[in-house]
């Protein structure tokens, strides 16, 4: 039977921020065909992919599961949740399952699942590369065979279509879980999967992903409906609402370009697309386009480890100080430079951060005639190895501390520290290197599909 | 004489963010209509002001588009270092708007 409307329940923007569980269960009264959540992000920098962490803790992804397990369980209503773990690495796609397991165990809950997952073969990259089938995803370097290898893991995003795979094997699936995914998928798959019109089933998921972020004030839950030629959006709690400037502001966000939605398999065109008011906190949208592409293109990413860093903190007040500030600089990394003769200059790198002057700007600080109160100083050294970062780290904090510089007259000490240790040891430093387009024949035989029980 | 008036003034949203690893965008949203078609149609806010505000070539601005459907303007350019590597001062590009606040719409 051919459904005529769609509904669709988002409980937050990211899986394990935690969200209001009086507002998730209003909208579980309003009978979404699907819980749909995305988990993960490239915004919280390129360590989760180098390293394999996830961008919350086991304990707030084991919270948010709970409360949506309890609603899949009582409710019947599938979930899917897309990107585990925040990278969706195939590690971190069975650390959910994992969570899973445990709770419905503890809780006595019986699920069919799916899992979907996304890493890709390092050979079987480098055979797409020499085919020419990988090029830049805008302002990245080519890539060449060498970064495939340096890479710690690659993943690739899917789209819909294993989505619509498992959809169309079991009819019987109370949960997906997806390692990495173009975000608006499991919002769009179930529309998809059921002919309603991709454009607006994409820009849905685009807007849904979010959360309620679309609304004024931005909030966290909302709710989703599509139909034949529109959809219509409304945020649980009676606080927030959704607006036709909101929404249609919120079509901005985080994106390259505002009315020309790149993801694999096509093009969401929102050039037509029209935003009204249906009543004080709905808004109705319609005309949204999806043009499929002639090539079938995945985005490609992955990271590298690119050495070791460690840190000061440190704050100056003396005026005369502040005011010679560059020229204090020069002297410390001259002298670490010194200290340092046997190891080649490239080999580490020292970079100041200075508070109060550009530290949040840096070089595109317009800002530069003016005298700060106090400076907050904070190093930044990388090198090879953990151990030789925080050597030259520690050396450039004496020589901050003892550096002489014109009209000094506070002669015991340049900076005031804050906290103990002096030098704190970051670990890796990693590097997003891989963030390209792969083309691809077959949509969903990259990602492979496991089925269980628990 | 009447008070110089920055964009800021007028501006509902003026904000930064990261699009993927190596883009920052920068969306200008106006309060109203109105302010939005002005600002249009004069090119107050243009390429050459948006290189000269970030310190790139001009050529090096990936969009600047103009969405009416919500009094919008977009602009994308490079990020001056990848993402949450070496030197890093702002991971999600949420601080890097602040040039766009003061640009000086009418003395």
């Amino acid at each position: 039977m051919r459904k005529e409307e769609i509904r669709i329940l988002t409980p937050t923007a990211m899986l394990g921020y935690g969200f209001p569980e009086k507002w998730f269960n209003k909208g579980l009264d309003m009978k979404p065909d699907v819980i749909a959540v995305d988990s993960g992000s490239t915004d919280s920098g390129p360590h989760k992919l180098g390293l394999g962490d996830m961008t919350c803790s086991k304990d707030a992804y084991q919270r948010d599961i709970s409360k949506l397990l309890k609603a899949v369980n009582e409710r019947k209503i599938p979930l899917f949740i897309s990107s585990a773990g925040g990278a969706g690495t195939n590690e971190q796609v069975d650390i959910f399952l994992k969570i899973i397991k445990e709770i419905s165990q503890k809780n006595g809950y019986h699920f069919n699942i799916a899992a979907v997952y996304s890493e890709v073969d390092k050979n079987y990259l480098k055979n797409k590369l020499k085919n020419n089938k990988i090029k830049p995803c805008g302002q990245v370097d080519e890539l060449i065979e060498a970064e495939i290898d340096l890479s710690t893991k690659i993943v690739a995003q899917m789209g819909v279509e294993p989505y619509l795979k498992i959809l169309e094997e079991k009819d019987n699936i109370d949960i997906i879980i997806s390692g990495r995914t173009y975000d608006p998928v499991p919002i769009a798959a179930l529309g998809i999967k059921n002919d309603f019109a991709p454009g607006l089933c994409w820009h849905l998921g685009k807007i849904m992903e979010c959360g309620a972020l679309c609304a004024e004030p931005a909030g966290k839950v909302i709710f989703g409906v599509l139909r034949k030629d529109h959809f219509y959006l409304v945020p649980l709690n009676p606080k927030n609402k959704c607006t036709e400037s909101s929404v249609a502001a919120h079509t901005l966000y985080e994106k390259s370009h505002p009315y020309i939605l790149h993801g694999p398999g096509g093009v969401t065109d929102l050039t037509e697309t029209e935003f009204k008011q249906l009543d004080e906190r709905t808004v109705k949208v319609k005309g949204s386009k999806f043009i499929p592409s002639n090539k079938y293109n995945v985005k490609l990413e992955g990271a590298k480890k690119v050495g070791f860093r460690s840190i000061f903190i440190a704050g100056m007040r003396d005026p005369i100080a502040i005011k010679n500030i560059d020229e204090i600089i020069s002297y410390v990394k001259k002298e670490v430079e010194d200290n340092f003769d046997d190891i080649p200059k490239e080999d580490y790198k020292m970079i100041f951060h200075l508070y109060g002057k550009n530290g949040v700007m840096g070089e595109n600080e317009l800002e530069k005639d003016f005298n700060p109160l106090e400076l907050g100083i904070i190093l930044e050294v990388l090198a090879q190895e953990q151990e030789l970062s925080e050597a030259i780290c520690s050396r450039a904090r004496t020589e901050l501390l003892h550096a002489p510089y014109h009209g000094r007259i506070a002669t015991a000490g340049n900076i005031a520290l804050p906290f103990t240790p002096l030098e704190v040891n970051l670990g890796h430093v990693c590097s997003f290197n891989i963030y390209h387009l792969m083309e691809i024949d077959d949509p969903t035989s990259l990602f492979p599909i496991k089925y269980l029980e628990v | 004489m009447a008070e110089k008036l920055l964009l800021k003034d007028i501006a509902k949203v003026i904000r930064s963010k990261n699009a993927g690893p190596f883009e920052i965008t920068l969306d200008i949203i106006l309060k109203n209509k109105k302010d939005y078609e002005w600002l249009k149609n004069e090119k107050i806010v243009n390429k050459n002001l948006i290189a000269e505000l970030y310190q790139l070539p001009v050529d090096k601005i990936i969009h600047f588009v103009y969405f009416d459907a919500a009094n919008a303007i977009k602009i994308t350019i490079p990020r001056p270092r990848p993402q949450g590597s070496v030197g890093e001062i702002d991971m999600h590009a949420a601080q890097q708007h602040v040039p766009l606040m003061n640009i000086e719409i009418k003395k």
